[in-house]
């Protein structure tokens, strides 16, 4: 697709942590989602997928014109390699489009038994040159996922010079590490990080002194001790020179984050490369767009490597937890337009009384107080207790399925 | 029944000396090669060789019949990248025995100005499988330099699988974690904290609130933050099982350690080595080696096996 300056437009790839998540990721508006399966995959506590489950969000995925990659991008051990060929053959057959991997070992099985997958070479591999990039090009990679140091120059370099497709983190958490270069929890709780056992140790708080036994940090209060914590990235506020950079697939972290999450980052993101290739001179960064990302956003955002090298103001010193703005209620199943009534699946409590807002891939709807609600058979209850309850409700206008209802705090 | 010969190949003893003066003493300890480099290329190094320091440890070396490998193993950028190839060239007139490598960028050079000298794979934590390593040896390497986290079993299996020379670290500190960004800077500036050296020397360690006795050494330097593990790896006791196991390296790091501690690890390996080599039926060890390493044992931290007992869970 060429926009109007004769930009590609980049694809938007979206983490989906289940079957569900999936659907709302492409629902919302992603190009292509990733996802996990039961082996190789670095979130071993996600909710990965099962090759039948792939085989359906594949199909889902058509239908919207998507792809759907899987991430195998473990550092393997010996005793992981068995069975590596048969998997692999198994995603090519399932319809996957691509592997996300960094291990070499997992590389060469692919390009022999399943050469029908594209092979994407993970940014575990930390990949900020041009010559590692060619490399890669040279070994038959398509695309290559660069390391969350690069620079938007370091980017703009590699593409200049190299002919392949470049993918980069735009939005989520981020490993302060080199992807792959941190073992703090194989060293503190046995589980291997390079394997999906990652415990986030780099959040942990640490007192720090120098020899001889001197605090060098501040020891007594909790939260001013020294830690290791990444502010997440958020790269919203600059489509345009991520697009000018020529990155062929902007990617969102985050396939443990919720459908609620995954949902608002890709609409902001989608909205917000839709506006500028409908029309370049015309853009604006729209308000809207970071208001739903902050609906979503559970830490403070930066721009990570993208401008300069994170300094002073770029990690977390502070309580992580920042007030939400709102709770991720329940999503629409079903709306009667003759009776105005929805149903609804409860994700988190709501009662009659608080306030609620109706969130679709075109945006808000509208907000609403919550009227009498009853359950699936038609009884009136006081309140929406139970997860995945089914509730029947009136809305003030039209809603549809997979609409979002989130619930306002006060 | 004695058994006077090992048909394994005897394992070299490698050191990483931080200067010339600590070169000769390792290699006359008994080191059969030595790491060195400089900081612009090489990772974590103990001390800095720029290129008439490395032509010069280069041949003390060899009069002593000690082969010399160049570290070049930084994770790079683009500018890092290109200047590798006239790096390597002039790395090359001094004819290595081997490139200590981490970044493809590496191999890409070296083919474009058609530089031949054998590559070892050093991939830090990354280097788990023998498949990965298979991969590398097709691209020059005949080494990997196993991650500090596989097991004595995954050694075995790896050296059984694949033809290429194995590198273990047996004895120092490993690097459990490595950030580009400063967050020891980082941290002290927000705090409006004095700054001061966040360099090796300094001597500052992290400790994590729930684990108190373990002191993580932490430094920062132009590759940004490390954090090296609490205690020391010491493998002396299973120097009979490394070389069974057909280990082709056993590296001392000596990084955050005097030369003096360095050299005695690299006189009781060399000894140990040496000695079961010579005779495995009826191999003892000299409680002196380890008494000698102990003796100059920073008392904050443990001796251990590392992970060459463990089973991880993921």
């Amino acid at each position: 697709m060429k926009g109007a300056v004769g930009m590609n437009k980049p694809e938007l790839l979206a983490p989906a942590g289940s079957l569900e998540k999936l659907k709302y990721a492409l629902h919302y508006g992603a190009d292509a989602v990733y996802i996990g399966g039961r082996q190789y995959g670095l979130r071993s506590n996600a909710d990965n997928f099962s090759v039948d489950e792939m085989r359906e969000g594949v199909r889902i995925a058509e239908t919207y014109g998507a792809k759907v990659y899987v991430t195998t991008n473990i550092f393997a051990h010996e005793e992981d390699l068995d069975g590596i060929a048969d998997y692999l053959r198994q995603l090519e057959d399932a319809g996957i489009a691509a592997i996300i991997t960094a291990d070499p070992a997992l590389i060469e099985v692919a390009r022999r038994e399943a050469p029908r997958l594209e092979v994407h070479l993970s940014t575990q591999q930390s990949t900020l040159n041009w010559l590692a990039v060619q490399f890669w090009k040279e070994e038959g990679l398509p695309r290559v996922v660069l390391a969350r140091e690069a620079s938007l120059a370091d980017i703009r370099f590699i593409k200049d010079k190299v002919d392949i497709e470049i993918e980069t983190f735009i939005h989520g958490a981020m490993c302060s590490s080199y992807s792959g270069r941190c073992v703090l929890s194989n060293h503190f709780t046995g589980r291997d990080s390079n394997r999906g056992g990652c415990v986030q140790s780099c959040r942990w708080r640490y007192d720090l002194y120098e020899r001889g036994g001197r605090a060098v940090g501040i020891l007594e209060r909790e939260e001013d001790k020294f830690t290791l914590g990444a502010k997440d990235l958020g790269m919203i506020e600059h489509i345009p020179e991520l697009v000018a950079a020529g990155i062929d697939s902007f990617k969102i972290e985050g396939r443990m984050r919720s459908l609620h999450y995954v949902a608002s980052v890709v609409y902001a993101y989608r909205k917000a490369i839709d506006a500028w290739f409908a029309d370049p001179g015309g853009y604006e960064l729209r308000g809207e767009w970071i208001g739903e990302l902050l609906k979503a956003a559970n830490r403070p955002l930066n721009t990570g490597f993208y401008f300069r090298e994170p300094g002073a103001d770029d990690h977390i010193y502070e309580p992580e937890d920042k007030p939400m703005l709102v709770d991720f209620a329940g999503v629409v199943l079903e709306y009667d337009e003759s009776t105005g009534e929805a149903l609804i699946e409860q994700r988190n409590h709501f009662k009659p009384g608080q306030t609620v807002e109706f969130f679709s891939p075109d945006g808000v709807r509208f907000r609403m107080t919550v009227p009498e609600l009853a359950d699936e058979s038609g009884r009136k209850i006081d309140a929406a207790r139970h997860p995945l309850q089914k509730i029947r409700m009136r809305t003030e206008s039209p809603v549809k399925p997979m609409d979002i209802m989130r619930k306002w705090l006060a | 029944m004695i058994t006077t010969r090992n048909d394994r190949k005897k394992p070299e003893i490698l050191a990483t000396p931080r200067s010339l003066d600590e070169l000769r003493r390792l290699v006359g300890a008994g080191a059969d090669a030595v790491a060195i480099g400089e900081h612009r290329f090489g990772l974590r190094l103990a001390g800095e060789f720029p290129m008439p320091a490395f032509r010069e440890a280069a041949g003390l070396a060899r009069e002593s019949g000690a082969r010399v490998y160049a570290v070049v193993n930084r994770i790079m950028d683009n500018e890092l990248a290109a200047e590798l190839p006239d790096y390597l060239h002039e790395l090359g007139k001094i004819k290595p025995d081997a490139i200590v490598f981490g970044d493809p960028a590496v191999v890409m050079a070296m083919r474009q100005i058609g530089l031949d000298i054998p590559l070892h794979w050093n991939g830090e934590m990354t280097v788990t499988n023998h498949a990965a390593a298979r991969f590398w040896g097709g691209k020059g390497a005949v080494r990997a330099v196993l991650a500090r986290e596989m097991n004595l079993e995954q050694i075995i299996a790896f050296r059984q699988s694949v033809g290429l020379e194995v590198e273990v670290q047996v004895h120092g500190a490993t690097v459990i974690y490595h950030s580009r960004r400063r967050l020891v800077e980082s941290y002290l500036q927000h705090h409006g904290l004095e700054r001061g050296d966040t360099g090796p020397s300094r001597g500052l360690y992290a400790v994590e609130q729930e684990r108190p006795d373990l002191f993580h050494p932490v430094f920062e330097d132009a590759d940004g933050t490390h954090i090296m593990s609490a205690d020391d790896i010491c493998l002396l006791d299973l120097v009979p099982d490394l070389v069974d196991a057909g280990v082709d390296s056993f590296r001392i790091e000596g990084l955050l350690k005097t030369p003096e501690y360095n050299e005695t690890a690299v006189r009781a390996y060399r000894a140990a080595v040496d000695r079961y080599h010579a005779s495995p039926g009826d191999y003892q060890p000299d409680p002196e080696w380890l008494a000698s390493i102990r003796r100059l044992q920073d008392p904050h931290r443990e001796l251990s096996y590392g992970f060459m007992f463990k089973e991880q869970i993921y």
